[in-house]
């Protein structure tokens, strides 16, 4: 309790809110411009937080940009039918619905309080659940990080977007990727070609800025629309009594979707804006209403955008396993300033770990009040032609991966993986699970191997413990799954086919 | 029978709005490359794959009792090379492939004024190659006036310079000492 309060101490210090205001307002930036993702953004701010220095800093603005963006993306969908975030897509249907019957104050009211309460009350469920998941896990030994960082790479592999064989393919190059360098077991050089930098291994910094920051940036060239868009007039943005007792029932639902479902490593925020949504549309008594401006329409997955947001920080900050892409920045940026996130984070930096929990507390009330005051301000950047922000971003990251080392070597380098980031989305190949693998590369080997040692060489030790054993096969199920998905489909059509031809045989 | 279509319909609703989702997120996209991308794309992990493997071999796997450096980049290599097979039977129908175009040419002149910009950088600082940086991308990629370009250009520079060299203090090359 002591340590759980100290921690709003931290944030009480003048520095750490000044950050926590510039996170959450570059995060809100982002979320409205569309272009960058938050996990790009965060790759770019990666040099920028080396230079802070300090990690609770540091890591409460990087926080801020995560769950600041999901505020963000809820504007552009709205006014424009244009999802800032992928999580506020589904946002699109009602939200613009409302918007062209002159409500689209309402909606940008219902979903900054939906997302409000989300974050909130997904807060505190961390703030109770983290040190309990973390004590449970302090006593992990090679095998069980093994297994959990094993299942962390498959699903965000398996349960993101777009193909999963690519999926995979892009985990398991990520995974290759980070082994270049010296082998920290045997001093041997592994993929270097000969080059002194590379013998060093490779930056995650600078894989991350290149794959995610470069590459978008250079995706944005070829898609930009060139004029900005001109949003609709927003007025009236306090909901209504009436709006809000509707909403309400769907912002809790939303609230317990989104908090459960951003637990799990590659949900997070996407996923769980669908399933609130369409659990809305399910219970609803009036589904028709759906799309065509439905309050609850909005309220529900901005709600669960928000919570998913903030519970997807339990994996990382109890167990040191990234949930998703912005996560994997987030794990990047402690580890750059000398921390290790693990289960003995709550333990051994307090004040960081309740620095950050707590700094999302006030980092939602700054959001509430900048999405609801001072909406049109930020509906006002929308003005701001994208061409006149590529620059500056371009600028940012070149200058920022110089930084790193002061040398040339790291811009080229993230140059080629902006360019390699470029490629795969031509290709159909998502960065994403590529930078996951990277990120957790260098634990998976070492514990892989060191367990090895452990087991006397017998790989069946896995199986055996007890903790990475269900791991292991919870590992199996998930990998499994979409072939038995196919096969009991197959086995239920050819089973209708069968009782078919049984009824016009007249059996 | 309506459990049946209880049980059927509500995996579908979900369904009907991701694929409602993918339709919005598709009209600002451009148009798939077809199966040539398809194919390249898996041959060039393959060929990653090949590569890793034949390096990994090179390193020395040694045993399981006492892996060598060789082992597990061979086991992600191994992986590489198997799903990339796999890919090439099954992904040629893909459809998730984004066609170059001539906007294309755009991030190929973006790509180039970042390697203009990291090869100058060190020799005659960071302020002029990024002000052309700036101007090829604000006049020539971004299509804005020559007024409008020439203030954002200088005033970004201007930024960036006080921004990294007073107030972050880090000693980027430069050309002006202030």
């Amino acid at each position: 309790m002591d340590d759980f309060l100290n921690g709003f101490a931290v944030v009480a210090q003048p520095d750490t809110l000044l950050y926590c205001l510039i996170g959450v307002l570059i995060g809100m930036l982002i979320g409205v411009l569309p272009g960058l993702g938050p996990a790009a953004t965060m790759a770019i701010l990666l040099p920028i937080v080396i230079q802070v220095g300090d990690p609770i800093s540091g890591v409460v603005m990087m926080a801020g940009v995560f769950y600041g963006a999901q505020y963000g993306g809820t504007i552009t969908s709205v006014l424009l039918r244009l999802p800032g975030e992928a999580s506020s897509v589904v946002t699109v249907f009602d939200g613009f619905a409302l918007a062209k019957q002159g409500r689209a104050g309402t909606a940008l009211g219902v979903a900054a309080i939906g997302s409000f309460v989300g974050a909130t009350v997904s807060i505190v469920a961390l703030s109770l659940s983290a040190p309990l998941v973390a004590s449970w896990a302090v006593d992990f030994g090679p095998p069980e990080y093994a297994a959990l960082a094993l299942l962390g790479v498959l699903l965000v592999a398996t349960i993101g977007n777009g193909n999963k064989i690519k999926a995979l393919i892009a985990a398991a190059i990520g995974l290759l990727l980070a082994t270049v360098g010296q082998d920290s077991f045997s001093g041997a050089e592994r993929y270097t070609f000969g080059s002194l930098e590379l013998s060093q291994g490779i930056d995650f910094v600078v894989v991350a800025m290149g794959l995610f920051g470069v590459s978008e940036i250079l995706h944005n060239l070829e898609e930009r629309h060139g004029k900005a868009h001109v949003p609709a007039k927003v007025a009236n943005i306090w909901p209504s009594r009436k709006d809000l007792t509707e909403a309400a029932p769907a912002i809790g639902r939303g609230t317990v979707i989104g908090f459960f479902l951003g637990v799990l490593p590659g949900g997070g925020a996407v996923m769980s804006s669908l399933a609130a949504y369409a659990t809305e549309k399910r219970v609803s008594k009036t589904p028709e209403e759906f799309g065509r401006g439905s309050i609850k329409g909005v309220a529900a997955p901005e709600t669960a955008n928000n919570a998913a947001a903030t519970s997807s920080f339990i994996p990382l900050l109890t167990l040191g396993i990234p949930a998703n892409a912005s996560m994997a920045m987030l794990f990047a940026a402690l580890l750059v300033l000398g921390i290790t996130p693990s289960p003995a984070l709550v333990e051994e930096n307090p004040d960081l770990f309740w620095g950050v929990v707590n700094s999302m507390y006030v980092g939602n009330v700054i959001l509430l009040l900048l999405s609801i005051p001072l909406v049109g301000i930020f509906v006002r950047i929308l003005r701001v032609r994208p061409a006149i922000l590529a620059p500056i971003t371009a600028l940012i990251t070149i200058l920022g991966a110089y930084t790193l080392n002061n040398s040339t070597f790291d811009v080229f380098l993230m140059i080629a993986f902006g360019v390699i980031g470029y490629l795969m989305k031509k290709g159909g190949f998502e960065p994403g699970p590529m930078v996951l693998a990277f990120v957790l590369g260098a634990i998976l080997e070492n514990n892989v191997r060191r367990s090895l040692i452990i087991f006397d060489g017998d790989p069946s030790g896995f199986v055996r413990d007890s903790i990475s054993g269900p791991i292991l096969a919870i590992f199996l199920l998930v990998a499994l799954w979409p072939l038995v998905k196919t096969l009991m489909g197959r086995r239920a059509a050819s089973s209708t086919t069968h009782d078919r031809d049984r009824d016009t045989a007249g059996v | 029978m309506s459990d049946q279509r209880s049980t059927t319909g509500a995996p579908d609703i979900l369904g009907e709005i991701e694929a409602e989702v993918a339709e919005t997120l598709a009209e600002e996209e451009l148009p798939p490359g077809g199966p040539a991308y398809q194919t390249i794309g898996a041959l060039l992990t393959l060929a990653v794959g090949i590569g890793g493997l034949v390096l990994a071999l090179d390193y020395g796997l040694d045993s399981l009792r006492r892996p060598g450096p060789g082992l597990w980049p061979f086991v992600c290599a191994s992986v590489i090379t198997v799903l990339s097979v796999v890919l090439l039977v099954v992904g040629r129908r893909l459809e998730d492939s984004v066609a170059f175009s001539r906007a294309s040419v755009l991030p190929a002149i973006g790509v180039l004024t970042f390697i203009g910009l990291g090869v100058l950088m060190p020799l005659i600082g960071f302020e002029i190659p990024s002000l052309v940086l700036c101007v090829v991308w604000l006049r020539f990629l971004g299509g804005e006036t020559w007024r409008s370009t020439v203030l954002i250009s200088v005033g970004t520079v201007a930024a960036f310079y006080l921004l990294f060299l007073h107030g972050l203090s880090i000693p980027l090359p430069h050309l002006l000492t202030f």
